[in-house]
Formats: structure tokens, C-alpha cells, sequence
């Protein structure tokens, strides 16, 4: 294989006194789409945000493309890597064109002007997105998934190598969900790296190479999602059942019930058929 | 490929009427200040003004030039300067706190300014010695923006900031109250007041000196703000991850913030409203962006501040209104538009 992309050691992040992140290593690479799934309060968003360099591990080290984010400067970083929070605050009421445009700022200089090169990137990113109809209209007046679309836009106008997506798929409806992960996977086939964080396992099992299983702060399980979403890791991650099979070759994930809710014997037979 | 003309153009289009609403502020600031120059209880023709002002030696038309020259030129320039500190400091607190109701006062230094100036008057050393009063509120205001500093530190984000202005601002506040309640006699307690309505009344080139080396360079400071303004529209997230060094932005903000308002405060007072309404009126013309607004607030900012001064002079030539009142009057109905078009806009 190729060099990483991503690369962290031994990860552990504190947050107000508490372990959130407990000695995570992981590496992602170049042309995958690695899913980053796990209960909430597992720390795949902290773990992100780490990763993205907005917060600093208290032991371990990170590396995008095997340099050390410690040493990087913040505008190489934010050419190297992007990332789409899970919160879809936009504070002003920009157009979607100015706020794509954003995504441009890491290439350019104090008062400069946009160039033919940040141009092309904006209006791909607004192409992609299918949102170039409302590149004038102001971010308020759009539908919740429309501005998800148009922040998706706004990363994706970065052009970096390596895109983190935290949770994008919220507030989207199905199709443009298929297209969201659509989209993400071509990113990958064109070389680049992409990490998302996932609530829906369906999706994550369709849609990712890999996924890596968060739980209490450390790595539980990873791997291709059938080989990872085993009643098993469902069971002790989750505290969940859930109906598994495979549908056109693709496997998908249907909750069922949670363990409280299951009865004592139905866990047993449940442990019975593992 | 022609709708990515057509985008090309119509961006242009932005741009060029960003261009021309700098343009016509700035003139605006210009005709102000020349009106500024113009206008005052002796009547000096535009010609006369001209020829005091550039050509005149104080031995050919002794008085012309000395008014035009002591009187008027210091306070137009002390009107471009305070309104250019309130505009742009009204409009760079607006976008790093991401909050339309942010004012230069927030951060406490007009306060902590305010007290400073106003205990030179109590003490007597005011009228001891005339650079006093200016200079005691640059140390309040310093005093106080270093306290507010103290008390949000380095890396607390917005929030901390805003809690710790607020509580300097209400102590400083509180302080004045007391100076004027223990006051030695009730002139002092009415010059503390009228001087905490905010004026630009008979200055000298001695305030301008003081105030402008500090005001130039906190005004530089708050332009380079620009980019980090406009990321932060994302959230501080957002802007981290587009480079934004949040800790350089929030430092540049302070102690910009400080050194022109501290520096604006101490020679004028306290003038309301200009550094709420200004970033206020001209957003929906820059199409709320953030960088857009900062220059554009400073020379609205400027021109405000010049109009407003030239009318106090003419609406009650004898009565010596004062500035900060004619502002507040004007800027308050101008906020309950806004407030109902706001509502407006919402249902």
C-alpha cells in the first residue's frame, strides 16, 4: 500500500478533565472512504476535530501525509485537509456563492481578489452540490438540506486531499443522500482521501471501504462492514439487535430492539445463534 | 459554460458596486469634512476658509486663520477619526462576536476610559492641567482592557469575553456613579456629566496628536482583520479549519479595539449608537460579508460623526448640544426601524 494520509499514534484527547479519546491509532489512505462509526459520546467527533488540529492530544501524535500537524502551518493544514463540522451554523446571511467561495480563503492573499483557479473551484463545488441554481440567494433562505448541500459545496471548494465529514448526511433526504455518498465516493476514486463520521450503518456499509468502530474512546473494531457489524460488536457497542443481511450484494443493518428491551430469553437465544 | 459567464459577470457586477459604495462614502467623508470647516459661529466664507486654512499667516487675517486653523480643522479631524473608530470597531466586535448588537463599547474600554477622565475631573487635576483629563482616560481605558483581558484570558472564546466586558463596564460604571454622588461640589458633578454626553466642542491640536498616533494604528489593526472575519462566519471550527489563527485574530481585535477606542473616549467622550448603527445600515449593502463591512462601516463611521457634529453647531449654534445626545437621538428611532423591518422581513 501507499503512504497514509492520515496518520495518528496512540491518540488520547482530554476534554475538561475527562479521557475522551484513550490511545486511538488509525491510518486512512489515499482513494478510500473510511466510515468512522460508534455510539454517541464515543469521540468520533473529538476525534476529528484532533485531527483536524482544533484540539491538541494530551499524548501521541498525528500526521496528514506523514508530517506532523503539530509543526504544520494553519493555511497548509486548511490545504491539506478540510473539514465539514457536524453543526451547520453559517452566521451571516452570505449568498451560497460567497460562502463556497469561503473554502477558497487558505489560497489566498490579504485582499486578494479570487483567481481563475478559485473561480473553477467554486463553481465545481456549486455544480457537484446541485446547487448552483441558488448560488445568489442568501443561506438563510434556503431549506435546512439545501444549506447542507451548500456547506458540502463550501468544503469540497478547499480541493484537499484529505475531506472529514462529520455526520453529513443529517437533515438529508434520500436522494440527495445517495448522491451526498455518491459524490464522496468519486472524491475517493479521484484519489482522495475521505473520512466520514456515520450514524446510519446501512449507509456506512454501502457507501465506505472501511469502517472503524469507535466505543468509549477507543478503537473496538475495524475493517470492511461485514467482516465489523457482527451482532456481536452490535450487541456490546450498541447495547443493540438488529436484523442484518444483504440486499443486491450490499449488506444492510436494521435495528431492532435495544438489550433492554430484549428479554433474557431472547438474549440467550440470540447468544445461542453466535 | 454560459451560465459560468454569466456567474463571472454578475460577480463583477458585486464587486464594482462594492467599489462604488467606497467611493461614495468616501466622498461623503470628504464633503463633511470640508462642510465641518465651513460651519461655526463665525461666519468665515469658503473662500476665506480656503485661503486661511493654505494660504493665510496668522499676521494678514489673524482671526480667520485662527479659527479656521485651531478651532475647526482639530475638530474635523478628531470627528473623522472618533467616527472612523467607532464605525470600524462597531463592525469588526459585530463579526468576531458574530452578533449584530455588538458595540465598540462591549469590550469595556470606553467605560474604563470614561472613569478614567471623569476621576481627573473630580480630583481636581482636570483643571489643573488641560491634558489630564485625556490622558487619565487612556489609563482607565488601558486599566480597564487589560482587566477584561485578565478575566476572559487568551483562549476563551467569545462568550468570555462579552461576560468580562460586561462586568468591567458595570463596575466602571458604577465608579462613575460613585465619583458623582461624592462629588466636592455640584460643578464638578455637571462637567462630569456634560463631558460623559460625548463632544468634540473645543478641541485642539493637542487632542489630535494625542489621540491619533493611538487611533491610526488600532484602526490598521482592526482592517487586517478581514479574512478572519469572513471565516468565522462558519463558526470558530469553520475558520480553524480554514487557517484562521484564532488567538492572533482575537488579540489583533482587543487591543485594536482598545487603542482606538481608549484613545477615542478619552479626547471625545462617550458617543452612542454610531458603532451599532453604522455596521447595521451598510450590511445588507455589502451582502453581509464581514471583511466588506469594515471599511465600509469606517468611513460611514467617519461621516456620521462629521454630519453629526456639523449639525449640533447648526441646529442650537448657542446652546452647545452635545454630540453624543444628537447621536443617541438620532440612532435610537433609527433602530426601531430597523427593528420593525426586521420583524418584517420575519413573519
Amino acid at each position: 500500500m501507499t503512504n497514509p494520509m492520515i496518520t495518528t499514534k496512540q491518540v488520547s484527547v482530554e476534554l475538561g478533565g475527562q479521557r475522551i479519546i484513550d490511545g486511538v491509532s488509525l491510518e486512512a489512505y489515499a482513494g478510500e472512504v473510511v466510515g468512522l462509526v460508534g455510539p454517541n459520546g464515543a469521540g468520533k467527533t473529538t476525534l476529528l476535530r484532533a485531527i483536524s488540529g482544533l484540539l491538541y492530544p494530551v499524548s501521541g501524535s498525528i500526521a496528514l501525509e506523514g508530517e506532523d500537524i503539530a509543526q504544520m502551518a494553519p493555511r497548509l493544514r486548511a490545504q491539506k485537509l478540510a473539514l465539514l463540522p457536524q453543526d451547520h451554523v453559517v452566521h451571516w446571511a452570505i449568498s451560497v456563492e460567497d460562502l463556497v467561495a469561503l473554502g477558497r480563503l487558505p489560497y489566498r492573499g490579504f485582499g486578494a481578489a479570487l483567481s481563475p483557479a478559485d473561480r473553477a473551484a467554486i463553481s465545481n463545488a456549486l455544480a457537484a452540490m446541485d446547487v448552483a441554481d441558488f448560488a445568489k440567494r442568501s443561506v438563510i433562505e434556503l431549506s435546512g438540506g439545501e444549506r447542507a448541500r451548500a456547506l458540502i459545496a463550501r468544503a469540497l471548494a478547499q480541493e484537499t486531499p484529505i475531506l472529514l465529514a462529520d455526520e453529513p448526511a443529517a437533515g438529508l433526504d434520500a436522494v440527495h443522500q445517495l448522491d451526498l455518498f455518491g459524490h464522496l465516493r468519486g472524491l475517493a476514486e479521484q484519489g482522495r482521501c475521505v473520512v466520514v463520521v456515520l450514524h446510519d450503518l446501512t449507509m456506512a456499509s454501502r457507501f465506505c471501504d472501511r469502517l472503524i468502530v469507535l466505543d468509549h474512546g477507543k478503537v473496538h473494531a475495524s475493517g470492511g462492514a461485514a467482516k465489523v457489524l457482527t451482532s456481536k460488536v452490535l450487541k456490546t457497542v450498541y447495547g443493540i439487535t438488529a436484523y442484518r443481511g444483504t440486499a443486491d450484494g450490499v449488506p444492510f443493518v436494521v435495528p431492532l430492539k435495544t438489550l433492554a428491551e430484549t428479554s433474557t430469553t431472547a438474549r440467550d437465544a440470540a447468544d445461542r445463534s453466535n | 459554460m454560459s451560465s459560468v459567464a454569466v456567474k463571472a459577470h454578475t460577480r463583477q457586477g458585486v464587486e464594482i458596486s462594492y467599489a462604488w459604495l467606497l467611493t461614495g462614502l468616501s466622498l461623503l467623508v470628504a464633503a463633511a469634512f470640508v462642510a465641518s470647516l465651513l460651519v461655526g459661529p463665525a461666519a468665515i466664507g469658503a473662500k476665506a476658509t480656503l485661503f486661511a486654512l493654505f494660504a493665510g499667516t496668522q499676521s494678514e487675517n489673524d482671526a480667520a486663520v485662527l479659527i479656521v486653523r485651531e478651532i475647526r480643522l482639530p475638530r474635523a479631524l478628531l470627528g473623522v477619526l472618533v467616527g472612523a473608530t467607532l464605525g470600524l470597531s462597531g463592525a469588526a466586535l459585530q463579526g468576531y462576536l458574530r452578533n449584530p448588537l455588538a458595540e465598540p463599547g462591549l469590550v469595556g474600554v470606553s467605560a474604563g476610559a470614561a472613569l478614567g477622565a471623569v476621576t481627573t475631573i473630580n480630583t481636581g487635576l482636570a483643571s489643573a492641567f488641560a491634558l489630564a483629563l485625556p490622558l487619565g482616560g487612556l489609563a482607565g481605558g488601558l486599566a480597564a482592557v487589560l482587566i477584561v483581558q485578565a478575566l476572559a484570558g487568551l483562549r476563551g472564546g467569545p462568550l468570555t469575553l462579552i461576560l468580562a466586558g460586561v462586568a468591567v463596564t458595570t463596575f466602571a460604571s458604577a465608579l462613575m456613579s460613585l465619583s458623582l454622588n461624592l462629588s466636592p461640589n455640584p460643578f464638578a458633578a455637571l462637567e462630569i456629566v456634560f463631558w460623559l454626553l460625548g463632544s468634540l466642542a473645543d478641541r485642539s491640536f493637542t487632542h489630535v496628536w494625542l489621540a491619533a498616533p493611538l487611533i491610526l494604528p488600532g484602526l490598521a489593526m482592526l482592517l487586517l482583520l478581514g479574512r478572519s472575519l469572513d471565516a468565522l462566519t462558519l463558526g470558530e471550527d469553520g475558520a480553524a479549519n480554514l487557517g484562521v489563527n484564532l488567538a492572533t485574530t482575537r488579540v489583533l481585535l482587543v487591543v485594536g479595539v482598545a487603542l482606538c477606542v481608549g484613545a477615542a473616549t478619552a479626547v471625545a467622550g462617550a458617543i452612542g449608537f454610531v458603532g451599532l448603527v453604522v455596521p447595521h445600515l451598510l450590511r445588507p449593502l455589502v451582502a453581509q460579508r464581514p471583511s466588506r463591512l469594515l471599511t465600509s462601516s469606517m468611513l460611514g463611521g467617519a461621516a456620521l460623526v462629521l454630519i453629526a457634529d456639523i449639525a449640533v453647531r447648526v441646529i442650537a449654534p448657542g446652546a452647545d448640544l452635545k454630540l453624543g445626545v444628537l447621536t443617541s437621538l438620532v440612532g435610537a428611532p433609527l433602530f426601531f426601524y430597523l427593528v420593525m423591518k426586521t420583524r418584517r422581513s420575519l413573519l
